[in-house]
């Protein structure tokens, strides 16, 4: 099982597409390993610098429909290279959910209302998010700020993150 | 209870429910393309599971970059072509015979009413437009779909989008759909499929209700249905000849994939085009849109007209009819990719290639090209482009670039202009 724990990336915009995520351009390439410089290479965010920001974080925390547009699953390969297994938003777009997903990477689900909460209370550079998977929930901390946030995980998506992705599980049943 | 085209769709090709809510489904057909294809033919390789469940429901093309642009594109229509060659996978379109997916494979006539498809392709759900359950996927779902031929899929909610009202002169699929986006949003429809009905519907040609489908994904749905009719059996015929002893018996037969009258939607959205203008977008989100009118007089250094959304022979003749004996802007770069060969025959046997090139426009091969920035018309940082295309992201056309998404008869006025404008053939 992949990694589920590690810094915070905030990422303040609902939106963010599969073309910001990794631009077309990159598609090309064969290994995922290439892709790793050029995650979040397009995102429209002001303040948001790539080259500066990525480096050390293992979760993104961000807002609305995350992942929308192309279907490319370079959009997570991209992430897992870079070392971020996870992304939590109030929802997302239905390809990236299920790729995340498919490549035993997980995407969480969380009311916007706590999402917003999470913006507000720990996007001060030093949050640490650790994925509980066996209580379905996230403890995220931040100097004494501590706290145990429960999520809904269906027992087919847990299936797939712990054989390690959907050709594992497919594989082995069909 | 009456239930809907995919619940009949669902209900047909269900083989496991994993889960509550999750259905997997045996697939009738896997599309596939050069971009998303070869990591999932390494991926097989490398595990040992070098397989296809079922080499003839399986078609494949190279479409996104072709002829190949450098080593890398080569290299990745090499590994799509030799995969097709060692498994025998018959329907596979190289260069000379190759289109842009969503076009030229209902073109062939793999696409069928009651068919569920999968594509490593976000625009898969074009093929919705003939009654099918189709959905764009990623690389690992289009794996697990070569080797053994089934999808999971959380289940649907369903949409129902009832077109009211008559489209004025000069209006089209493209501003119908564009304005659907703009009052649903660009997640009103996420895990949703969308059927699409009313009076417009059904009496718009097979070419326009693909611009409809097409771009149900850009609203988030998982695909665009419109109900199979006589329209639909038209489109097929040719394929579907030695099936039905007649085109109405095609027509009945067909018809156990329509909807039932009593069937239950988790949402109905009445949608009248009546006053509909065409529409441009103006951000970097397909629900960013104006009437073009208001957009009037926005400078553009490109006009780009193709794509699995409007490159199709009726979109080509809408666009010629606007081009005809007119030149382009000496600012403007005129861009079109006919869809498929077949439709860059026609088009040549009809003259439009002749007006597009009199007008002053480059007319390229069958390609998805420019549409996402690859090849064939990338924008340099701070380029505008008016475009028939799908999408409008940050960046899409090119670092740095604007893409304008609109119909391809303001995307002709607005070649001739030099800036946005609506074509003559809009008499608002």
């Amino acid at each position: 099982m992949k990694n589920f724990k590690g810094k915070v990336l905030f990422l303040d915009r609902s939106d963010i597409n599969t073309d910001e995520i990794i631009p077309a351009k990159y598609l090309t390439e064969l290994s995922k390993e290439a892709l790793k410089p050029y995650l979040l290479e397009d995102l429209k965010l002001e303040g948001f610098n790539p080259k500066t920001d990525i480096a050390g974080k293992s979760i993104i925390v961000t807002r609305a429909n995350f992942g929308c547009g192309s279907s490319r699953e370079h959009a997570p390969w991209a992430l897992e290279v870079n070392g971020i297994n996870a992304v939590i938003a109030p929802s997302f777009a239905r390809i990236f959910r299920q790729n995340m997903f498919n490549c035993g990477m997980m995407a969480i689900e969380l009311p916007e209302k706590i999402i917003n909460h999470l913006f507000e209370k720990y996007n001060t550079g030093d949050a640490e998010i650790e994925v509980d998977l066996a209580h379905h929930a996230i403890i995220i901390s931040s100097g004494r700020n501590v706290e145990n946030i429960p999520f809904e995980l269906t027992a087919f998506d847990r299936a797939l993150v712990e054989a390690g992705g959907w050709v594992e599980y497919a594989n082995a049943k069909y | 209870m009456g239930k809907t085209l995919v619940e009949k769709i669902f209900e047909s090709h269900l083989i496991d429910t994993p889960d509550k809510g999750i259905y997997v489904l045996k697939l009738d057909m896997v599309f596939c393309h050069e971009i998303t294809t070869p990591v999932a033919i390494n991926d097989l390789v490398a595990r040992g599971m070098d397989r296809v469940f079922d080499s003839s429901k399986i078609k494949a093309v190279i479409d996104h970059v072709t002829p190949a642009k450098d080593s890398k594109t080569a290299e990745q229509g090499k590994i799509l072509r030799e995969w097709a060659r060692r498994h025998n996978i018959k329907d596979f379109f190289d260069i000379g015979r190759n289109g842009v997916c969503h076009a030229i494979f209902p073109e062939k006539g793999f696409v069928r009413p009651g068919y569920v498809i999968i594509m490593g392709d976000s625009h898969t759900c074009t093929h919705g437009a003939f009654g099918a359950f189709a959905a764009g996927v990623g690389t690992t779902d289009l794996e697990v779909g070569i080797l053994k031929g089934v999808c999971a899929f959380k289940e649907p909610k369903s949409m129902h989008i009832i077109i009211k009202g008559n489209l004025k002169p000069g209006v089209f699929a493209k501003d119908v759909i564009l304005s659907v986006i703009g009052q649903i949003g660009v997640n009103g429809a996420t895990d949703r499929v969308i059927e699409f009905s009313g009076e417009l519907i059904e009496q718009m040609s097979m070419e326009s209700r693909m611009t409809l489908s097409n771009m149900a994904v850009e609203a988030g749905a998982t695909s665009g249905v419109i109900a199979p009719d006589m329209t639909t059996v038209e489109y097929l015929w040719p394929f579907i000849k030695n099936e039905f002893a007649s085109k109405d018996e095609a027509c009945k037969n067909y018809a156990r994939w329509r909807s039932d009258p009593d069937a239950h939607f988790d949402e109905v959205i009445e949608h009248d085009v009546s006053a509909l203008e065409p529409l441009a977008t103006f951000g970097y989100k397909p629900d960013q849109i104006k009437p073009v009118r208001e957009m009037e007089g926005t400078k553009i250094d490109q006009v780009y007209i193709g794509s699995c959304t409007n490159g199709r022979i009726e979109d080509l003749r809408i666009a010629a009819q606007v081009l005809k004996g007119k030149r382009i802007s000496d600012s403007v770069r005129g861009i079109v990719s006919p869809a498929t060969p077949e439709v860059y025959k026609k088009a040549l046997e009809e003259g439009i290639i002749q007006i597009f090139m009199d007008a002053g426009f480059c007319v390229t091969n069958p390609t998805c090209g420019a549409c996402l920035g690859m090849s064939n018309g990338v924008l340099a940082p701070g380029e505008v482009c008016a475009a028939t295309t799908n999408r409008n992201f940050n960046g899409r056309m090119g670092k740095g670039g604007m893409v304008h998404l609109v119909s391809p008869a303001t995307a002709a006025a607005s070649a001739i202009a030099g800036y946005v404008t609506n074509s003559e053939l809009f008499k608002g």
